[in-house]
C-alpha cells in the first residue's frame, strides 16, 4: 500500500506476455488491464495456460517475451516490490500440510517481518477470522477441502496484500465450502484488496468477477463483463421436463413457435432442451404450457455452460463435458 | 445465496491492517525456516532413524567385521574407523536435505515461499542449519558409542570436537550439490538413485574403512585426491593430534570451492524454477 505507486489505476497491466515450454507457446501474446479494487476472472479449460500465466504475474515465472507492470512496479526489473504488494493462492495446498494451521500461519508472518509475538497474535486472529480456531493445533494434512481452502486464504492475506491471486479457488470442493470462499473472496474485496483469479467455472466467474477474460491455447479469445460474455454467447437454456409422451409432443410445437433455433427433444428423457434470452422468455414459456394444462414433471433454467461458451468462441469443445449449471431450478409438485 | 457477511465477522478486522512488518533479516528468515524443519521432526521423529539407527550400525559392523582381518584387533580398529565411519555416515545423510526440497517443489508450498519478499537463500540456508544439528546428532551418537566401546581419542576431546567441526563444514558445502541436484532432477527416486551413485563410490573409494599405502598405485592416485579421503584424513589427524595446517587448509579450500560452484547454481534454479 505504502510503496506502490498510487497514482496507477490497475493493479495490474500486461502487454503481450509471452511464456514458451520448450516450442509450446503456453502463454502466447497475452495483454490485459485490471483496475485496482476489482475482480478479475480468467476463465478457461485446464491446460489453456491460466496457471502459467498466474505464475509469472506474480514472479514465480520469467515471461519469455512482453511486460507487465503489477501494483505500478515492472515485473521483471522491481519483482521485490511485486512480492511485497501481492500473494498467491497456488491451486494445489500452499500450505506446509505436516504443519499445523497455526504454525503455518506463524511460518509466513515471521517471514513477512513480524516479530514472534506480533506473529503469533497475527496467527491467532486469522485463524479467528476464518473460523479455523478449533483446527489451530490440528496437521493441514488432516483438514477437510474446505478448511485447506480457507487456510491457504489466510495464508495469502498475512499481511493484507493489495493484489491477490487466486488460482482456482473453489475447484474440489462442496457447495457449501465454495460459497464461504466466494463469501471470503467478496469481503476481501470489499476490503480494497484486487483480485485476479482463475476458474474453470463460468457461474465462478460470473458470481464474483468484475470483468472475465477467456482464454484458451494461452491466447485470450475475449474479454468483457459476464453480461457481455453471455451476450456474445447468445441465450440461456430453458430444460422442461413433461410427465407424458403426448404433453411432449405439444409442448415441443408451443416452444417451436417462440424461437427460430430447434428445439431439442429427447423423448426417453422426456425431455426439451431450449435456447432462450432471458428469465422473462422463460417464464412465459413455461406458463403457456401451463395455459394448455400439459404436465411439466420439472423445469430449470441454465446459463450457458463453459462448453458453449467455448463452442461459439473458438467453434470447438473445450473437451470436457461441463453440463450446463443451473441457477435456477423449480420443481413442480405432479 | 445471499451474502452473508455474518459469517466472517472477524474478517473485516485482519484485513485493516494498515503497516506492513518490515522485511525480515537474512538470519532471521533462515532460523525462521530452520524451525519449520525441526516442527517436522517433531511430527514425524522417525525420520531421525537415519542420524541415529544408521551410524550405530555402520560402527558395529565395520568394527567387528574388519577389526580382527585389518587392524589385528577390533579395539585398535576402532580408534582408527571411528573417525571414518563419522565421515562416512555424515555424508550419507547430507543427501536428505535434497530429498526434502525435492518434496517441497512438488507441493504448493515452494511456490509460496518464493512470492514471499524475504532473502531467499534463506529458504535453503534454514533447512541446511537444521541438518547441521542432525549431522551433530548422529556424531556424537557415534562418538558415545564408540567411547563405550573402548575409542579413546588420542588429542583429548578438543580436538574431536573441532574434527568433528571440520566435518560439519564440508557436509554443509556438500548439501548444496544435492539442493542443487533437486532443483533438477525431477522426482525424489531419480534423486536418491544418483545421489547414491556418487556417494557410493566416493566414500568407498577412500581412507575411510583401510588405510590407503596398502592400495595398487593408481588406484592411491585416485582416492589420494578424493574429497572424502581429504576430509577423513584431516577429522582423523585431529582426533589423534597428527593432523597439519595443509590437510585443514584443504578440506576447507575443497568446500569453500563447492559452495561457491553449486551455491549460486543452486539460486538460480531456485529462482528459474517452473
Amino acid at each position: 500500500m505504502s510503496k506502490s505507486n498510487v497514482s496507477d489505476d490497475f493493479a495490474i497491466e500486461a502487454v503481450n506476455l509471452v511464456k514458451k515450454f520448450g516450442d509450446l507457446r503456453v502463454v502466447d501474446g497475452i495483454s490485459l488491464k485490471v483496475p485496482r479494487g476489482s475482480i478479475y476472472g480468467f476463465l478457461g479449460p485446464n491446460g489453456a495456460g491460466k496457471t502459467t500465466t498466474i505464475k509469472m504475474l506474480a514472479t514465480l515465472l520469467r515471461p519469455d517475451e512482453g511486460s507487465a507492470r503489477v501494483m505500478g512496479f515492472d515485473l521483471t526489473n522491481d519483482a521485490n516490490h511485486v512480492r511485497q504488494c501481492i500473494s498467491l493462492t497456488g491451486q494445489f495446498a500452499s500450505v506446509d500440510e505436516d504443519l499445523s494451521g497455526l504454525e503455518n500461519l506463524i511460518l509466513i508472518a515471521r517471514l513477512v517481518g513480524f516479530s514472534r509475538k506480533g506473529a503469533l497474535s497475527r496467527a491467532k486472529d486469522l485463524l479467528k477470522a476464518f473460523d479455523l480456531e478449533d483446527a489451530a493445533k490440528r496437521q493441514v494434512k488432516k483438514y477437510s477441502g474446505g478448511m485447506r481452502r480457507r487456510i491457504d486464504i489466510a495464508a495469502s492475506i498475512v499481511t493484507s496484500p493489495d493484489l491477490l491471486f487466486l488460482d482456482e479457488p473453489t475447484t474440489g470442493l462442496d457447495p457449501r465450502s465454495r460459497n464461504q470462499v466466494w463469501d471470503i473472496i467478496r469481503a476481501l474485496v470489499r476490503n480494497g484488496t484486487t483480485v485476479f483469479l482463475t476458474t474453470q467455472y463460468l457461474e465462478e466467474a460470473d458470481q464474483l468477477a468484475d470483468r472475465i477474460g477467456v482464454i484458451d491455447h494461452g491466447k485470450l479469445i475475449a474479454e468483457g463483463t459476464s453480461k457481455e460474455l453471455k451476450a456474445s454467447v447468445g441465450a440461456g437454456r430453458l430444460t422442461v421436463h413433461m410427465n407424458t409422451v403426448e404433453d411432449l409432443a405439444k409442448a415441443r410445437r408451443i416452444l417451436q413457435e417462440m424461437t427460430d433455433d430447434q428445439v431439442e427433444i429427447d423423448e426417453r428423457l422426456l425431455r426439451l432442451v431450449v435456447h432462450i434470452a432471458n428469465h422473462i422468455d422463460a417464464a412465459t414459456a413455461i406458463s403457456r404450457l401451463v395455459t394448455e394444462n400439459l404436465q411439466i414433471s420439472d423445469f430449470s433454467m441454465g446459463q450457458p455452460s463453459l462448453d458453449e461458451v467455448f463452442l461459439t468462441l473458438t467453434g470447438k469443445t473445450t473437451g470436457q463435458s461441463e453440463s450446463n449449471e443451473e441457477v435456477s431450478n423449480v420443481d413442480q409438485a405432479g | 445465496m445471499s451474502t452473508k457477511q455474518d459469517d466472517y465477522p472477524d474478517l473485516h478486522k485482519v484485513l485493516i491492517l494498515t503497516q506492513r512488518p518490515r522485511r525480515p533479516g537474512p538470519l532471521s528468515a533462515s532460523l525462521t525456516l530452520g524451525w519449520r524443519a525441526l516442527l517436522k521432526i517433531k511430527y514425524v521423529p522417525e525420520q531421525l532413524f537415519d542420524v541415529t539407527a544408521f551410524p550405530v550400525i555402520f560402527l558395529l559392523m565395520f568394527t567387528y567385521l574388519f577389526g580382527g582381518a585389518i587392524a589385528g584387533s577390533t579395539g585398535e580398529y576402532l580408534d582408527f574407523v571411528l573417525p571414518g565411519i563419522l565421515v562416512m555416515s555424515v555424508t550419507m545423510i547430507t543427501m536428505y536435505t535434497g530429498m526434502d526440497l525435492n518434496k517441497d517443489i512438488q507441493k504448493g508450498i515452494f511456490d509460496r515461499l518464493r512470492t514471499l519478499p524475504f532473502w531467499r537463500p534463506a529458504a535453503l540456508v534454514g533447512a541446511l542449519l537444521v541438518d547441521a544439528v542432525r549431522y551433530l546428532l548422529a556424531s556424537t551418537i557415534m562418538i558415545t558409542l564408540g567411547y563405550i566401546l573402548g575409542f579413546r581419542p588420542g588429542n583429548g576431546f578438543g580436538g574431536l570436537a573441532l574434527g568433528v567441526l571440520l566435518l560439519l563444514i564440508f557436509a554443509f558445502s556438500l548439501s548444496w550439490i544435492w539442493t542443487f541436484l533437486s532443483l533438477v532432477v525431477r522426482t525424489e527416486k531419480a534423486l536418491m538413485g544418483i545421489s547414491m551413485l556418487i556417494l557410493f563410490p566416493l566414500t568407498f573409494l577412500s581412507s575411510v574403512l583401510v588405510d590407503t599405502s596398502t592400495m595398487p598405485e593408481w588406484l592411491q592416485s585416485i582416492v589420494d585426491v578424493n574429497p572424502i579421503t581429504l576430509v577423513v584424513d584431516a577429522v582423523r589427524g585431529w582426533v589423534h593430534g597428527t593432523v597439519t595446517n595443509q590437510e585443514i587448509y584443504t578440506v576447507l579450500i575443497v568446500s569453500l570451492g563447492i559452495i561457491v560452484v553449486f551455491a549460486p547454481l543452486t539460486m538460480y534454479k531456485y529462482r528459474n524454477k517452473n
